[in-house]
């Protein structure tokens, strides 16, 4: 679409969109947003991207393939599961870790973290290409 | 033991992530997915090898205790279903090696392969009824774009079929699941089992029927069993046979599971009614094959009949236990025995059909590959070309009608047994008729691709194909299949004793319960009467 208002707005938004989704991500454990949901941002903003400038921009604005996106978020949150099997608990059991960051103070860190970090590259990618797929035709 | 339950379901679920990472590496594609086929088979045959002596394995994803978390589970019979679906995942990955085109292979068959060998095991695995649902839904979008790969218009079509009745079928399940939990404040699967009792009993015979129209669909059981005869010869062939093989017995699956361990509480209706579908699913099947005349769709119809065989066992079983229950008692102890011998049945032909109707479409792979099409009136005289590949569709097609010493025979023989013993004389000779037609429907096949000669005016085709790898990858694992049939059936006692054994332990549920509620009274306080809904 040749737009110059949706252009610019869609080089504005999609950074910030993307900073969101990375906060929705963030704080999904105890407050709504999560993996899933941040993943679903992300898509949108891609696909924003893809309104304005074109599929292929927007592929090339996402630097990686989808399909290899999408499956290095399975394999992140399949990965979080195996602490737990080396501790011989059952798969999935969250294990957490206080970090201090100087700036920000003690961050508690864990495995459910990694978990929705693999869910958000699955949704985000997934959706991403079904959305462009339908936008080739 | 942790590891154990879950690797079913991680190593094909790794394989299919790891086989998305290499999107554009075909070779490296391939090797990842056969890998992962071999490990899902070893790790299976250690989870039979852990079960197989009764106990039954139970874990609590996340840590998260039962009835609140997900429970993972494997007892016998979802030890041999695992098994199972490694097997002919295995199977259909190698087959596909030699089979498959190039551009669909492209389009994510191994990931998507895998992603569906993942949903059944999980399905096959999970104590829990939410969760059951979820593997169904990753099992039907794997399936459909396994179905529509290459966009063919007849495999759209198909798809569309497809896709529009299992969406009914989930709808109908998540609408039950949600009765459920409203009637009962549970979904797992062994908790719902102690405190289904305690419901309003009609509410639970109501729901009880939701779900068995739910799974009865998944299963193509009778009346709702057309989908599969219209998709099921669209795709690849080697699509067809993952297919034909794994998905509606996952369906079976789910009803044997629930129909045993949670509704239980009407059985001298509900299991009347199965039995019922079971004589319509059986014969609906069969007479629909009777009018085919293409290799794939008459097997299509045949998966439909052979429903039914494995739906008469677990009906037969649940008349004959709630018939003891008014008996006396020496009675009773023969219908008991005759339940047993019912579900033994069930499982044993479950076992016997999954490999043996895989490898009948795997062998229509290898005809259309020669001929260029699977319609029997346009293939002929492949006995005289090549013999092997004749013997290679006689096995498992005279097993799928019941002929001695072959793996179906055994099969059948164990339904009619328990039939007589149950005295359920109608449905027995449902199933008798069924297989003598099953028997005309193999010789029809056999008659018009194999033993006639070609039809007249028509050139050969086969002359110019030659024998190349891909051929002899596809007959190999034709072969392999066979031998498994054929190990079936001349060792039938080992894996009678077997399906014996998961009957048994489908019949004694406290074992399960235990298992998976780690023998603890309920912490919930029990529904009242009238469901104990607001």
């Amino acid at each position: 679409m040749n737009s110059l208002v949706l252009r610019t707005a869609a080089r504005f938004l999609l950074p910030l969109l993307l900073v969101f989704s990375v906060v929705l991500l963030l704080q999904g454990h105890n407050e709504p947003g999560g993996g899933f949901v941040g993943g679903l941002v992300s898509a949108s903003a891609f696909t924003l991207y893809a309104v304005a400038f074109g599929r292929d921009a927007a592929l090339r604005a996402v630097g990686i393939n989808l399909q290899v996106l999408a499956g290095l978020g399975v394999t992140i949150a399949i990965l979080s599961g195996v602490p737990a099997l080396v501790l011989s608990e059952p798969f999935l059991t969250g294990h957490w870790a206080t970090v201090p960051i100087p700036g920000i103070g003690d961050v508690k860190i864990g495995t459910p973290l990694l978990f929705d970090i693999g869910v958000y590259c699955t949704v985000w990618g997934v959706a991403l290409i079904m959305v462009l797929n339908l936008a080739e035709e | 033991m942790n590891l154990l339950l879950v690797l079913p379901i991680l190593i094909p679920l790794t394989a299919a992530a790891l086989g998305l990472t290499a999107w554009k590496r075909p070779g490296l594609q391939r090797s990842i997915s056969v890998a992962g086929a071999m490990a899902l088979l070893v790790a299976s045959v250690m989870l039979l090898a852990a079960t197989n002596r009764g106990d039954v394995l139970a874990t609590q994803m996340g840590g998260w205790e039962a009835p609140y978390g997900i429970t993972i589970v494997a007892d016998i019979l979802s030890s041999i279903m695992v098994l199972l679906n490694a097997i002919i995942g295995l199977a259909v990955v190698i087959y596909s090696l030699g089979a498959l085109d190039p551009q669909r292979e492209a389009f994510g068959f191994h990931p998507l392969v895998h992603a569906l060998l993942a949903a059944v095991s999980g399905a096959f695995l999970t104590g829990d009824l939410f969760n059951l649902y979820v593997w169904f839904e990753v099992m039907l979008m794997s399936s459909f774009v396994l179905l529509t790969m290459g966009s063919g218009r007849a495999q759209l079509e198909g798809a569309i079929k497809y896709v529009a009745l299992n969406l009914v079928s989930s709808a109908l399940f998540l609408a039950a699941v949600g009765l459920l939990y409203g009637a009962t404040g549970t979904l797992n699967m062994a908790h719902l089992a102690e405190r289904i009792g305690s419901a309003d009993p009609r509410a639970t015979t109501l729901i009880a029927m939701l779900f068995m129209v739910a799974f009865g669909i998944k299963a193509a059981a009778f009346p709702f069993f057309f989908w599969l005869p219209a998709s099921y010869h669209t795709p690849p062939p080697v699509v067809s046979a993952l297919f034909a093989g794994l998905l509606t017995k996952v369906g079976v699956y789910a009803l044997i599971r629930t129909f045993t361990l949670c509704f239980t509480g009407d059985m001298a209706f509900t299991h009347e009614v199965i039995l019922w579908i079971a004589g319509f699913t059986m014969l609906s099947g069969v007479l629909g094959a009777a009018v085919q005349s293409e290799f794939r769709r008459i097997l299509s119809f045949h998966i439909v009949s052979q429903i039914g065989y494995m739906l008469m066992g677990l009906g037969m079983a649940g008349v004959a236990l709630a018939a003891a229950e008014s008996a006396d008692e020496s009675t009773a102890v023969a219908l008991r025995g005759a339940a047993a011998l019912a579900l033994t049945g069930s499982i044993f032909y479950v076992m016997h059909h999954i490999i043996v109707k895989t490898n009948l479409f795997l062998v229509s792979g290898i005809v259309q590959r020669l001929f260029g099409t699977g319609d029997l009136d346009r293939v002929g005289g492949i006995w005289r070309t090549r013999p092997v590949l004749s013997i290679m569709f006689l096995v498992p097609a005279m097993s799928l009608a019941g002929i001695p010493i072959l793996s179906g025979f055994w099969a059948k023989l164990t339904l009619v047994r328990a039939g007589l013993l149950a005295e359920s004389w109608w449905i027995v000779a449902v199933a008798l008729f069924v297989s003598l037609l099953t028997l005309f429907s193999m010789t029809k096949i056999w008659g018009e691709a194999f033993w006639n000669a070609m039809p007249p005016g028509r050139e050969d085709p086969t002359a110019t194909v030659r024998s190349d790898r891909g051929l002899r990858i596809m007959m190999t694992v034709v072969m392999l299949l066979g031998a498994v049939t054929l190990a079936i059936g001349f060792a039938a006692q080992p894996v009678f004793d077997l399906a014996g054994r998961a009957a048994k332990q489908l019949l004694s549920p406290g074992v399960y319960a235990d298992a998976v509620l780690g023998g603890r009274q309920s912490s919930i306080p029990p529904v009242d009467a009238d469901g104990g809904a607001p």
